[in-house]
């Protein structure tokens, strides 16, 4: 062919020492551009070769630190701000806990960079061609005989002069190899439909393969036997008590929490007012106890301060203040009888408090508007 | 089969010079320490202890691992660990002033508080003078006896090649690792350790272990630069078998690292009141400057030097590391012991100077007399010439 292009000249030797004296005798003779091929590792080889050492490691140090950075800021990002939360009693930034996992990135990323920056910049990936590919000289030298090429691109190259000095320092086979720079830039076409078809292919009998083992073959029932139970979920249809089709049921009129008599003051608001007095004093353990049981049953609907700004708002009608003028004014059985009774469309509590319990809301409700509307003398 | 071009030369006596200039000042320090404040003395002299312990059963732990891996490329440097390895006998010397301080030292040697304290208690069986003394004893009788069988004996090979010497030589360093284990495991558990009787840390044997081989190997690769330079090992070594010495430690700078931290993790995670308390000492006052200059002095820094590849093959970095990581390890033994005497905070004074003059210059003088008429190469051995060619 026309096109053809020399590459080098290549020599055969039969055993390692006779390469790495050849080697020693290429190099001092002023020759740079060659390389070696054997079918094992020589040990000394570099060292005959005088080659440098190699970029990668820049790369395996680049990557790692990369890897280290990113993984550390990424958790400390994580667990510290944007979604802290505390594991095991740990502060959010449990740095000793970071350091494995920084370790582990730091290891993945070195070592999967090292392998692409080689594959992509030192062998130029997607080329997998090269002269020396389907020569005679390749195929002894991959199976049991050492080479080595002298190429082209050396300065002090000249064809016969190299050929002469093989011959000189024992090499046999001597060969000139020759390229075409088609051949070289040739590049497989990685979307050709036979190879994509066989992906696609291999990927649907793997994961078809997968999940016929998986859900088919080895399939075991969850153990899901607790949620089947023959029971009925809260605020779920149910046509168990016919009428209403309610799950939940309304306690009958007139059901009082244990340990408690019939309120007598039924109807008569102003009579409770006048009647009833708080028996608790304020105590922290009363205060205590009313904070709880307002929390859980008042707070939905009048908040957590009694303003009436609750998790309800909007879906219900909106609770007046519990700090009004009125409210404020009116005697501590009047709230009792509130709670007790309900008020239009608050309902009534009295089949889930206990007098003691509704006495401690009182006072905690009056500890509220306390601190809403202090005194000067409070402050002080 | 390559001839060796070996020619005995003596060492300098420059060597023993230096090394009675330290041992006679370490001496005079420790002399006036126990008399001025016997206690302080005394913790410093586990320090001196566990640090030539480290060398000395380091050095069998090194002949072994090449008896047991069949290394080629170690077999020029046998020698100067089976001469090392001679410091085994200095260990009882430097136990003795602290069998004399036992109650000084150690916290469950005392009876009374024992007898009140439930967990020390439950330990005595363990925890006691006399179970103590056997251990420590019998400890002491095995590394000579593992002296004589991996050592010793290789100094007659030079004259008089056995038949066999090596295949029975492995099969005993096999049967020595197990042993150097627990016996290891046993000393670091017993001489540091109990300083906090209460405390326990499953790793805390292999924690040792990590520390001593690092020291054992640079004082090896301190000697084989040294000697090499100066002609003492024939026709000298090349840049690989430098490169296998700088691997080494910077596996090994990897390896304690990797201990000591999983112990801290698994103590900080569980946070056990039993556990933490050994390194909330270890954070009071000015000591937690010196916990966090552990990790600085006896990891990164080794790790930063010996990371470049060119680093591990040149002597200049590597006599500058090894000599590093020699300090390390007294620092690490300084840190594990120290804070048991002062919990306040770090103290550091003159004689905390004589662990280290002491241990050198014994290392030293040892040395110097036991590699008298013998030869640094061990001419004997049929791996010898491989071991000198050895190329990466
Ligand atoms: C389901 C939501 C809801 C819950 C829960 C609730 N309330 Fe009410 N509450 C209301 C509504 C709505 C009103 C106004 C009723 C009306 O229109 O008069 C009200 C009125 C009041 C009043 C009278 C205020 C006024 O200005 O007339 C008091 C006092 C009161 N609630 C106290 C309580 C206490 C104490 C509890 C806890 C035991 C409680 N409420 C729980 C919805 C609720």
């Amino acid at each position: 062919m026309e096109n053809k292009i020399i590459y080098g000249v290549t020599g055969i030797f039969d055993t390692p020492d006779e390469i790495i004296s050849a080697v020693k005798q290429v190099k001092s003779s002023g020759f740079e551009r060659f390389d070696v091929h054997t079918p094992y590792p020589i040990h000394g080889m570099p060292k005959a070769m005088k080659l440098g050492t190699s970029p990668l490691g820049y790369f395996a140090l680049v990557f790692g630190l990369t890897g280290a950075f990113a993984a550390f800021a990424l958790m400390t990002y994580l667990m510290g701000y944007n979604y802290p939360l505390i594991i095991s009693g740990k502060p959010f930034i449990p740095i000793p806990a970071f350091i494995p996992v920084t370790f582990e990135v730091t290891v993945l990323l070195a070592s999967v960079g090292t392998v692409l920056a080689m594959l992509f910049l030192l062998f130029k990936f997607p080329n997998n061609s090269h002269p020396l590919h389907d020569t005679n000289y390749m195929k002894k030298v991959s199976s049991n005989k050492f080479g080595i090429c002298i190429e082209a691109k050396d300065e002090k190259f000249s064809k016969m002069e190299v050929i002469e000095f093989l011959k000189k320092i024992g090499a046999k086979d001597i060969e000139v190899i020759y390229y075409d720079n088609d051949a070289l830039n040739f590049k497989i076409n990685i979307f050709e439909w036979k190879f994509v078809a066989f992906l696609v292919v291999s990927a649907l009998v793997v994961s078809g393969a997968t999940y016929i083992v998986l859900n088919k073959l080895m399939f075991a029932p969850p153990f899901n036997w607790m949620m089947g139970q023959h029971r009925i979920d809260a605020q779920v249809e149910s046509k168990f008590f016919g009428k209403d089709n309610f799950s939940m049921r309304v306690a009958p009129a007139g059901t009082v929490a244990r340990n408690t008599n019939q309120f007598k003051f039924s109807g008569q608001p102003e009579l409770a007012e006048a009647k009833l007095i708080n028996p608790l004093i304020p105590t922290e353990e009363n205060l205590r106890k009313g904070m709880k049981k307002y929390d859980i049953y008042c707070s939905p609907c009048h908040g957590y301060h009694g303003i009436g700004d609750a998790r309800l708002n909007g879906q219900f009608p909106n609770p007046p203040s519990l700090h009004s003028e009125k409210v404020r004014n009116w005697g501590d059985g009047h709230i009792f009888y509130v709670i007790t009774e309900g008020q239009n469309s608050m309902p009534s509590y009295s089949s889930q408090l206990t007098n003691e319990e509704k006495w401690a809301i009182v006072l905690y409700v009056r500890a509220l508007q306390r601190a809403m509307n202090a005194k000067e003398e409070d402050l002080k | 089969m390559i001839a060796i071009n070996y020619q005995r030369k003596e060492l300098s006596s420059k060597l023993l010079k230096i090394g009675v200039l330290l041992l006679a000042l370490g001496f005079i320090i420790a002399l006036l320490g126990y008399v001025i404040d016997h206690e302080r003395a005394a913790f410093n002299g586990i320090i001196l202890l566990m640090f030539v312990m480290s060398v000395g059963l380091g050095s069998l732990f090194l002949i072994g691992l090449e008896y047991l891996v069949g290394a080629d490329w170690s077999v020029p440097f046998r020698r100067i660990m089976e001469i090392l390895a001679i410091v085994v006998f200095a260990i009882p010397v430097f136990s003795l002033p602290l069998f004399a301080n036992l109650h000084t030292l150690f916290h469950w040697t005392h009876i009374e508080d024992v007898m009140k304290d439930p967990i020390l208690r439950n330990k005595m069986p363990y925890l006691n003078e006399m179970f103590f003394s056997i251990r420590s004893t019998a400890a002491f009788v095995l590394m000579f006896i593992f002296w004589w069988l991996l050592a010793g004996r290789s100094f007659g090979q030079d004259s008089t090649p056995t038949k066999n010497f090596r295949k029975i030589t492995v099969r005993i360093s096999a049967l020595f690792m197990p042993i150097f284990a627990i016996v290891l495991t046993f000393m670091a558990v017993d001489w540091l350790m109990s300083l906090e009787p209460h405390w326990f840390s499953t790793i805390f044997g292999v924690y040792y272990f990590a520390g001593t081989f690092s020291v054992a190997l640079a004082v090896v690769t301190l000697f084989a630069i040294y000697l090499n330079e100066n002609g003492y090992l024939g026709e000298g070594i090349e840049g690989d078998h430098y490169y296998n010495f700088g691997a080494l430690l910077f596996a090994f700078t990897n390896f304690w690292a990797y201990i000591a931290f999983s112990q801290f993790l698994l103590i900080w995670y569980a946070n056990l009141p039993e556990e933490t308390f050994w390194y909330l000492h270890r954070w009071e006052g000015s000591w937690a400057v010196i916990s966090v200059g552990i990790i600085i002095i006896h990891f990164i820094v080794p790790y930063a030097v010996l990371l470049p590849q060119p680093a591990k093959s040149d002597p200049k970095r590597l006599k500058f590391i090894a000599w590093w990581l020699v300090f390390a390890h007294f620092y690490d033994l300084y840190w594990l012991v120290i804070p048991t005497y002062s919990h306040s905070g770090a103290v550091f004074g003159w004689m905390e100077l004589y662990p280290v003059l002491i241990a050198l210059g014994t290392i030293l003088i040892l040395f110097y007399f036991f590699a008298k008429n013998k030869n640094l190469l061990p001419i004997g051995d049929p791996k010898l010439p491989k071991g000198i060619n050895f190329h990466l």
